[in-house]
This record gives structure tokens, C-alpha cells and sequence, in this order.
């Protein structure tokens, strides 16, 4: 649908666009030097020093406020873990400091989905074929119908109800979408490349479990138990945060899906492919708190832009990104989260039933909107 | 510590664990230089197995150098390096059995210097040894200090000091005259391409290549000559070479050449590209930097020959 906003700014235009971004991106990578260095050092600092407390407390947990205490900063640890460290090391954010230690070709992160497939299925999938129906798999991941153009099946009716089991377990979620048996049932994957890949799963899966369900749950001694239902605790807390941000950065209302397929993308210049990241991307706005434990990702739209620009510059790019779009009459959403999370509930409990082509009255006002001024 | 106006030796105290050098090894040291990891490699000058456990580099700064200008200059107390364990092949052999001979330039004498410090502590100090050591001047005379010191303490070592300012251009016919039994000794050479190019030449004509030893430093960033006109790239793991221009992706070019190459988003975004450079220079076609070898990962999507290379693809 909306390759009819894309055909209404002109190629000029998109030429603009790309190469003012292009220039804001030269300018942060020129720019970064040792301030980032420092930030993320100590973005570890505090991970590792919040990851031990909590590790430690739990070890006495048959007492109630050290599991609360061990519980809280172990959930904060494992999520600052998979969204300012895991998910934006291993999109090579941090790779210009040449640290091994802080390299996309070395992290490997606290969850179950292990960093080689992720950064296949996310890094080039999802950042490439963002939000275009059939080639972002993201889209729903192979599991909710999040878009009118989806084609509905009877079992999308119980969509409200897979949500709330992919929320609760999203990190398993993540790594069996990984495996693509959807794309090994179309043909389009080997099933002997399905084959290896789950064994990589079950060697990561077998290390965390080890790892949360018995290695630290024995080092308790008598407050096994707890320290087991403590990293339970933690891993729960940081799958339904991290659903949560992953689904409002791209399917409230204001998102753009995309009905393109590869020949479209062909043709696709700087300022294309830049436009389709705007389009399909939403910020969510909240304290300076909420940005970090977001991973930044509440930036989405500069994300997706600059995938690969370190994590702490988003919230400096923004200004500059939303001026680029109201001079250029694009939609920039954005909004608080949980006005942000209602939209996306109501998405997934409209799109449960067939239909659901005609968009919510809001969204669909930012969705013209910027048609008809780029038209006049 | 200043050794010359741009020379200076620095201490490190290196993690447990480190193994001991050999005089004449050398290290790799990487350095944080505006949040960035640089590796250079660094010959040690101290002895080894010291009891305070420290060892030596000795640093010259090259004009333009972002590393060693960081390192002679800005340098202090606390700060932290990493390194690599020592290595290298430029080392005395246990026992000495032949006079030897050292012909050292510029800052060519520093594994030079760790082996003299070792063989003066040898029971009778250094044997009989002669040492042409080439300099621009006295004043920028690396260990100008330290080497006259140990002609002046061991009898059997004769050093002779050749300074371009008074003495002219060295080269290396004045060997003979310098060191009129230059064909018995060992001889272990470090120094400029050139120098140890026209005694590779001398000791080959004369017969006795087996008896010179050398050291090669590697060409750095403004010595190389990188420009951003292709040359010869070979890919490690699927054995293709293919020549190609200072414009087109490293992952363009290996296709053309029949590599089967990782990739992804061919726009420098996902990291499925990424290969590690072994030897030679890329520029990265969005922002023009050239980034080096030692063992860096590229994105081969976004990234072109800077001269020769080897990746590990």
C-alpha cells in the first residue's frame, strides 16, 4: 500500500534524502572517539557489576528480600545483556573499537538463540526486508497476522493467545524462528542446513539451561529452589520487556508495511531503502532510563536508519531525523509506550479476524497525510 | 622514559602468565587511541626474566604515526596496553661460536640493544663483536648512550658509529673498511629496506649469505605508499587471487573471481561479509579510511583493495 507513498516522492527527492542521511552518518562516524568508548565500557561495568550482585544475592535467596534483590537485579542485568549490549554488539555498533571483547564476531549473548543465527535472521533479514510482507519474517514472526495484507487463517483466531506464550518465552521464540522451518516446509532451506542449525540451538540451549537451571541453582545449596525460580524470574522479565520493545518498534499504528518483492528492491536507491526504514519504524518516547533499558531501540527509527552507528548516539540523531521528515512530509512516529503496546494489542486482536484492511482513524490520517502534501 | 627528541622507551609491566622473551623478539601492542584498538609491534629492549617482572619497548615516532606519536608523546604512568606474547625468529643462537658482527639503522638497533644487554651479562661479557650502527646524527643516535657505554666496558666489542650529517650516505662497500673480517662474522642486520637489501646483495656475492641474519621491520601506515588504486587480492580459503581496482567491493570482486563468499545486505549493515585481513590494506568505500592488517575483520561489501592483500575468505 504504501508503495504508493514511495512513488510520490520523486527520485530527486529520495536522492535528498539519502544523501543528507548518508552525511548526518559520515559526520557521527567521524565523530566517535573515546566518550563512546567510555560509555560502553561502562555499560559492561554495570552489567557485570548488577550480573554478580544479583547471581550473589540469589545464593542466599531462602531469604526473602535477597531473592527480591537478587531476582530484580539479575532481570535488569539479563536485559540490559540482550538489548544495549547483546543486540547492538553484534550488529557491529561497537566493532570500530576494534576490542575483542566488544566485537560482533566474538559476543555471545545471555539467551537461547545463539549469536550466528541471529545475526543472519535479524541483521540481514529483518534490517534488509524491513516490514515487507513475505520477506521480513519479522513480520509476526511466522506466527501473528500483524497486517491486513497477511492472508487470515482460522488459526490466527487464537493470535491473542500465542502473543501472550511468545511474549512469556520470547527468547525460545526468537531462537526456534531462527531454525526458518517455514522456509525448509516452502523449500527454500535445505532441511540438512535445519538439521545443523538445531544442533547449534540445542548446544546454546543446553549451555543456558545449565547455566540458570542448575549450575547456579547447586551453588546455592539449600536455597536452590528459590535461586532456580529467582533466574526463572529474570529470564521471564526480560522476554516479556524485550517482546514488548521489539513489537512497538514496528507494528503500531502508523507503521508502514510494504508490498514489495525482490524486483522492487532491484531498483531500491540510498534514499529508497532509507524512506522504507522511516515508514516501517516507531520510537517510543519515555526518560532517559527507558532509552537505556530499551537498548536504544526505542530510537528504532534512527536504528534502522544507522543500524550500525553506536547506540548512544541515537537520542543526539533524532532531532535531526524528525526535522528531515517534516521538511520532506514523512510520518515520524512516535508516542509513549503504552500508548504505543495499546496499539499494538488492538493489532493483534483486530488482525485475529479476517479483514481489517481499513486502518484505525489516526493512522490512517498520518498515512495520507504526507501522500497529499507530496502530491500538492 | 626519552631516549632522543623522538624516540622514547617505555615500561610494562605485562599480566601473569606472560612468557619470557627472547633478546631480539619483539611484541605486538595495541593501544587505545581515541577509543580506537591499534596493534603495532614493538622490539623489546630490556633483558628478560627481570625479577620485577617489567619488560621494555623502544619507540620511535614516524611522522604522522597516529600510534607511535601517541605512545612517544602522550604515554603515562598506569595506562594500560595489551600484548601479544613476544615473538620472532631475529634471536642469537644458544651458543656463540663466531665472532658477529651488527649493522643497525636508525631504530633498526633496538632488538639489537635487547641482545647486547643479554650477551654483556653472559660470563665474560660480550665476544668479540663489531657493530656498525648508521644514524642521522649523534644527537638522534638511539642507545647512543648505552652503546658507547659497553665499548667502553667489554674490550671485545667495537662500535662504530657512522653519522650521515658528518660521514655521508653509508653504504654498504664502506663495510669492508669498517670491518675488515665482515665475511667470517654472523651477522645480524636490522634497519631500513634498502640497507638490508644491499647487504643481502654483499653477503650473496661474497659467498657467506648463510652467515646474515635480518630483521624486516614491517612498512607502516605513511612509509606504504597506500593509495586507493586496487592490486592483487588473494583469498585464503577458497584459493582464488583476482586483481582489482581501488573502487570495487572486495566481495564484488572475489564473485567475479568465482569465490563463494559470505554475504548479506551488500550495503555494509549486516556483518555477514566480514572476513579477516591477513596481510595488505582496505579502504572502506563510504568514509575513505585505510585500515590495516594485523588481523582485522572487514566487510568486504563496503570495503576495497588498498594495494595487495590477503583475507582470510
Amino acid at each position: 500500500m504504501s508503495t504508493t507513498l514511495l512513488e510520490h516522492l520523486t527520485p530527486e527527492d529520495l536522492d535528498d534524502i539519502g544523501a543528507e542521511l548518508d552525511g548526518i552518518r559520515d559526520e557521527v562516524m567521524a565523530d566517535l572517539g573515546e566518550r563512546d568508548a567510555a560509555y560502553i565500557r561502562k555499560v559492561v561495568k554495570v552489567q557485570r557489576g548488577l550480573e554478580g550482585a544479583g547471581r550473589a544475592a540469589l545464593l542466599v535467596s531462602l531469604f526473602p528480600p535477597a531473592w527480591l534483590t537478587g531476582t530484580t537485579a539479575l532481570s535488569v542485568a539479563k536485559v540490559l545483556e540482550n538489548m544495549e549490549l547483546g543486540h547492538n554488539v553484534m550488529h557491529g555498533q561497537w566493532d570500530w573499537m576494534r576490542d575483542p571483547e566488544i566485537h560482533s564476531a566474538t559476543w555471545e549473548w545471555d539467551n537461547v538463540s545463539a549469536a550466528e543465527g541471529w545475526k543472519k535472521s535479524h541483521n540481514y533479514e529483518h534490517h534488509t526486508y524491513t516490514n515487507i510482507v513475505g520477506k521480513d519474517r519479522d513480520l509476526g514472526y511466522t506466527l501473528l497476522r500483524l497486517d491486513a495484507e497477511q492472508p487470515w487463517k482460522p488459526f490466527h483466531l487464537a493470535q491473542p493467545l500465542y502473543n501472550i506464550v511468545l511474549a512469556v518465552a520470547f527468547q525460545w521464540g526468537v531462537a526456534l524462528y531462527d531454525l526458518e522451518l517455514d522456509e525448509a516446509r516452502k523449500g527454500r532451506k535445505p532441511w540438512s542446513r535445519v538439521v545443523s542449525d538445531v544442533g547449534r540451538l540445542g548446544r546454546k540451549a543446553a549451555r543456558q539451561i545449565a547455566k540458570d537451571y542448575v549450575a547456579w541453582p547447586l551453588l546455592s545449596g539449600p536455597s536452590a529452589v528459590p535461586t532456580l525460580l529467582g533466574n526463572l524470574t529474570a529470564n521471564v522479565v526480560r522476554n516479556v520487556w524485550t517482546h514488548t520493545v521489539i513489537f512497538c518498534g514496528h507494528f503500531p499504528d502508523g507503521a508502514e508495511t510494504f508490498d514489495f518483492d525482490e524486483s522492487d528492491l532491484d531498483g531500491e536507491s540510498r534514499g529508497g531503502w532509507y524512506v522504507r526504514q522511516l515508514l516501517g519504524s516507531c520510537n517510543v518516547d519515555g526518560p532517559p532510563v527507558m532509552h537505556l533499558m530499551t537498548g536504544n531501540l526505542s530510537y528504532q527509527i534512527e536504528h534502522h536508519l544507522f543500524p550500525d552507528l553506536p547506540s548512544n548516539r541515537y537520542a543526539e540523531l533524532a532531532p535531526r531525523v524528525r526535522a528531515l521528515c517534516e521538511r520532506h512530509g514523512l510520518p515520524y512516529v512516535s508516542g509513549p509506550l503504552p500508548k504505543q503496546y495499546a496499539q499494538v494489542i488492538r493489532k493483534i486482536l483486530r488482525m485475529s479476524l479476517p479483514g481489517g484492511g481499513e486502518a484505525a482513524p489516526e493512522a490512517a490520517a498520518a498515512r495520507r497525510d504526507p501522500i497529499l502534501r507530496l502530491v500538492a | 622514559m626519552a631516549e632522543t627528541r623522538d624516540c622514547a622507551t617505555l615500561w610494562l609491566r605485562p599480566g601473569r602468565g606472560w612468557p619470557a622473551h627472547v633478546p631480539g623478539q619483539y611484541v605486538r601492542v595495541g593501544v587505545d587511541v581515541d577509543g580506537v584498538r591499534h596493534w603495532r609491534t614493538y622490539s623489546l629492549t630490556s633483558l628478560p626474566g627481570r625479577r620485577d617482572g617489567r619488560i621494555a619497548i623502544t619507540v620511535k615516532r614516524i611522522p604522522g604515526g597516529l600510534v607511535s606519536e601517541y605512545l612517544v608523546s602522550q604515554a603515562c604512568r598506569g595506562m594500560l596496553v595489551r600484548l601479544a606474547p613476544p615473538t620472532g625468529e631475529f634471536v642469537l643462537p644458544d651458543a656463540v661460536e663466531h665472532p658477529l658482527l651488527f649493522v643497525t639503522a636508525g631504530s633498526g638497533v633496538t632488538p639489537v640493544m635487547g641482545m647486547l644487554r643479554a650477551l654483556a651479562r653472559r660470563p665474560g661479557g660480550l665476544p668479540d663483536s663489531a657493530h656498525v650502527h648508521v644514524a642521522p646524527s649523534p644527537e638522534d643516535t638511539i642507545f647512543a648512550g648505552d652503546l658507547r657505554a659497553l665499548a667502553r666496558d667489554h674490550d671485545r666489542y667495537a662500535l662504530h658509529e657512522h653519522h650521515d650529517d658528518r660521514d655521508g650516505r653509508w653504504d654498504v662497500t664502506k663495510l669492508g673498511r669498517r670491518v675488515r673480517d665482515w665475511r667470517e662474522r654472523e651477522t645480524w642486520a636490522c634497519g631500513p629496506a634498502g640497507l638490508l637489501d644491499a647487504l643481502t646483495e654483499r653477503f650473496e656475492r661474497a659467498g657467506v649469505s648463510e652467515r646474515l641474519h635480518l630483521e624486516r621491520f614491517r612498512p607502516i601506515a605513511a612509509a606504504a605508499g597506500v593509495g586507493g588504486d586496487g592490486g592483487r587480492v588473494s583469498f585464503l580459503g577458497s584459493g582464488k587471487e583476482v586483481e582489482t581496482d581501488g573502487t570495487t567491493p572486495l566481495l564484488v570482486a572475489g564473485e567475479q573471481a568465482g569465490a563463494l563468499l559470505p554475504h548479506g545486505c551488500r550495503m555494509g549493515i549486516c556483518n555477514s561479509c566480514i572476513g579477516r585481513l591477513r596481510s595488505g590494506a582496505v579502504r572502506d568505500l563510504r568514509t575513505g579510511d585505510v585500515q590495516h592488517a594485523d588481523g582485522q575483520t572487514v566487510r568486504t561489501c563496503v570495503s576495497a583493495a588498498a594495494g595487495s592483500l590477503e583475507i582470510d575468505l
